[in-house]
């Protein structure tokens, strides 16, 4: 198939485990995490992600106000362009275009947000793990068929790689109609691909490694070897690329709202939505669209972070 | 080098083939059919019944899917349900508009993006890396339409330095000979429509660039990290080249192949972005028209967008693949 950036950087990070000379999973771990403590790229992108996940728990039962209330909305004027979006006692990030405290909203849609992002990414974890594993497992356990299951889907992934994920994604929301679901599904599905392709080649490269050789010369049956050994030394990479997708996730969710295939019910804020319903009003209230936008941006910046990092601590050849 | 494009033209062919069977699937699964999306959802069933007919929708499965894959062959994608005018003329107007942002936006993430991480690599650790660096995890990170309702708001509605909209202003006559306004103007001597024209796409242009931009900057550190240490350029200086040839003949060139692969793919992923940047800036291109195409469930414009930028993504892909193989000799005899 094609050469191209998006596959090569799978195939680098599927690589990493089968570089690092230890064979346990677990001590491996212990090591990536002693130098994760170090690095302050982790540290950050962590701390960011506990707040987020803390804000997702418990910021419904302490936004001061309801989510869906009209309480001010006589202070808003959209038609003569008079607008609250500017902080004030009792409204911290000011009101929205209904009169709406935003700054309630935030709390209760970083509940939303989350659940966006980590829905999506499992439904692309789960089904592309499921699909890697079992052409990772045709390729390794070989044979003739085995070659051919692998390689046919392969190509089928390979195809699904070469389209841009957002535009995949709008054509299977566009089709589904305007729901939740529809943008988790629409994320989720272009996921897919990524994961698949991922732990296809992280099994390959366990595959080759000496312990897989040793337990076939101590007579232990390949299809044990694939399940008791390979899999799980395989699934670092899938762990790393899991805290990637969460940004990218969080990020094309919010471009489905902005292209008005988001989730049409009001009683639930989610940043990537409030964005969208700011945008008309940014000449007026640029305010509006600020506080979403950054929690969006914060929020997927922490994912990278930990997940560059994590990346890097896996990787022999950036290790200093 | 004939053999390697046949091949590769050869390739193309399953590929496709793949997407069109999708594609197919997923017309067939639209709500209510292609019928209902013509007529609207009060239509009879005598109604129903006779568009099916007339679309030869009462045929067998393979009968239908021949006769899409016939009709896509000859380019015919069906007519939009918004402007009536058939789906490929429409992309085709659009499409130079789409084609003058992207290279602009590509040119300004070059230009920038690989000088930068080439600095920055080179004074690793020192402030200039670390700015590019948190600044390229920043632009990643950064909703591309949200970017471009900042720089909209900030430079074009504050400030008023830039138009707000468009291509052309109001007022401004051009001649479209290629339809790429910057360049029709310099080809009619029209020079005020050029001067216009690229007012109209700096900011576009700069927020299609950050992406690509972002992920440049950081290939390009990474390469020529890579790269200086290798045994190569340790023999190369210990034999005396001056480090100008060292820096320009060794380090940049070998550093520069990843980057000039990834240049050529992200144009093509550059087309997402595009559908965002020229929704905000009400653009004209091929991304302004898609939007409204998802507002108004114009399926038919949908579907050809899809098969449209297969298409194109699957063709800069052999572009990519064939240049690579020009520039490294290596790549050729496999």
């Amino acid at each position: 198939m094609t050469t191209s950036t998006k596959t090569a950087k799978i195939d680098r990070l599927a690589e990493l485990t089968a570089q690092n000379e230890t064979t346990s999973g677990a001590s491996l771990w212990r090591e990536a995490f002693r130098r994760l403590k170090t690095n302050k790229m982790a540290i950050i992108g962590a701390a960011i992600i506990a707040v987020f996940i803390v804000m997702a728990i418990v910021g419904p039962w302490l936004a001061p106000h309801s989510a869906t209330a009209l309480t001010w909305k006589s202070e808003v004027l959209v038609n003569q362009g008079k607008f609250v979006d500017s902080p004030r006692g009792g409204n911290w990030f000011g009101l929205d275009h209904l009169g709406r405290d935003t700054f309630s909203r935030f709390l209760i849609g970083a509940r939303q947000t989350l659940l966006v992002g980590v829905v999506s990414m499992l439904i692309g974890l789960i089904v592309g793990a499921v699909i890697g594993a079992a052409s990772g497992a045709a390729a390794t356990l070989g044979g003739r068929l085995g070659q051919k299951i692998d390689t046919v889907i392969m190509r089928v992934v390979d195809m699904m790689l070469a389209l841009p994920s957002l535009l995949l994604a709008v054509s299977i929301a566009a089709v589904m109609g305007q729901s939740l679901t529809t943008v988790m599904i629409a994320v989720g599905v272009v996921q897919i691909p990524i994961f698949a392709r991922l732990l296809r080649g992280s099994m390959l490269a366990q595959g080759s490694k000496d312990y897989v050789l040793a337990a076939q010369s101590l007579g232990i049956r390949k299809r044990r070897i694939v399940v008791t050994n390979i899999l799980p030394n395989s699934l670092s990479p899938v762990i790393v690329q899991a805290t990637l997708s969460l940004a990218t996730a969080i990020i094309e969710a919010a471009a489905l709202s902005y292209l008005g295939l988001g989730n049409p019910d009001p009683a639930v804020p989610e940043w990537g939505v409030m964005l969208s319903q700011a945008q008309r009003f940014f000449e007026h209230a640029p305010m509006m669209a600020v506080y979403p936008a950054v929690g969006i941006i914060i929020t997927a910046l922490g994912f990278t972070l930990l997940g560059e990092a994590m990346r890097e601590a896996l990787d022999p050849k950036l290790r200093g | 080098m004939l053999r390697l494009v046949i091949r590769r033209l050869l390739q193309l062919i399953p590929t496709l083939l793949g997407l069109s069977v999708l594609l197919f699937l997923w017309l067939n699964r639209l709500p209510g059919g292609p019928a209902s999306a013509i007529l609207g959802e009060r239509a009879t069933e005598a109604d129903v019944a006779r568009i099916n007919r007339a679309l030869g929708l009462d045929q067998p499965v393979y009968v239908q899917y021949w006769r899409f894959l016939k009709r896509i062959a000859e380019l015919d994608l069906g007519t939009s349900t918004q402007t009536g005018q058939p789906v490929w003329d429409e992309f085709t107007l659009r499409f130079p508009a789409t084609v003058e942002l992207s290279i602009a936006a590509m040119i300004i993430a070059v230009v920038v993006g690989v000088p930068l991480g080439y600095l920055a690599a080179r004074k690793r650790g020192g402030w200039l890396d670390v700015a590019s660096v948190s600044g390229s995890l920043v632009g990643i990170c950064i909703p591309v339409f949200f970017l471009a309702m900042i720089l909209r708001g900030i430079f074009s509605v504050e400030l008023g330095i830039f138009p707000s909209y468009g291509r052309l202003s109001t007022g401004i006559d051009a001649t479209s000979v290629t339809g790429l306004a910057t360049l029709d103007g310099i080809l009619t001597g029209e020079f005020d429509a050029t001067w216009d024209a690229i007012m109209h796409l700096i900011l576009p242009a700069i927020t299609l660039a950050s992406i690509p931009l972002a992920v440049i900057v950081r290939m390009t550190r990474a390469s020529v990290l890579e790269v200086v240490g290798e045994d190569y350029i340790r023999t190369a200086v210990s034999k005396g080249l001056e480090q100008k040839v060292v820096r320009g003949r060794h380090i940049l060139r070998n550093a520069l192949l990843p980057v000039i692969t990834a240049i050529g793919l992200l144009t093509g992923s550059l087309l997402s972005g595009a559908v965002l940047t020229e929704s905000v800036f009400t653009f004209g291109g091929i991304g302004s028209f898609i939007r409204t195409a998802i507002d108004a469930r114009d399926y038919p414009v949908l579907v050809g967008f899809i098969m449209f930028i297969a298409m194109i993504y699957v063709l800069i892909n052999l572009l990519v693949d064939l240049a690579y193989s020009l520039i490294d000799p290596r790549v050729r005899v496999h």
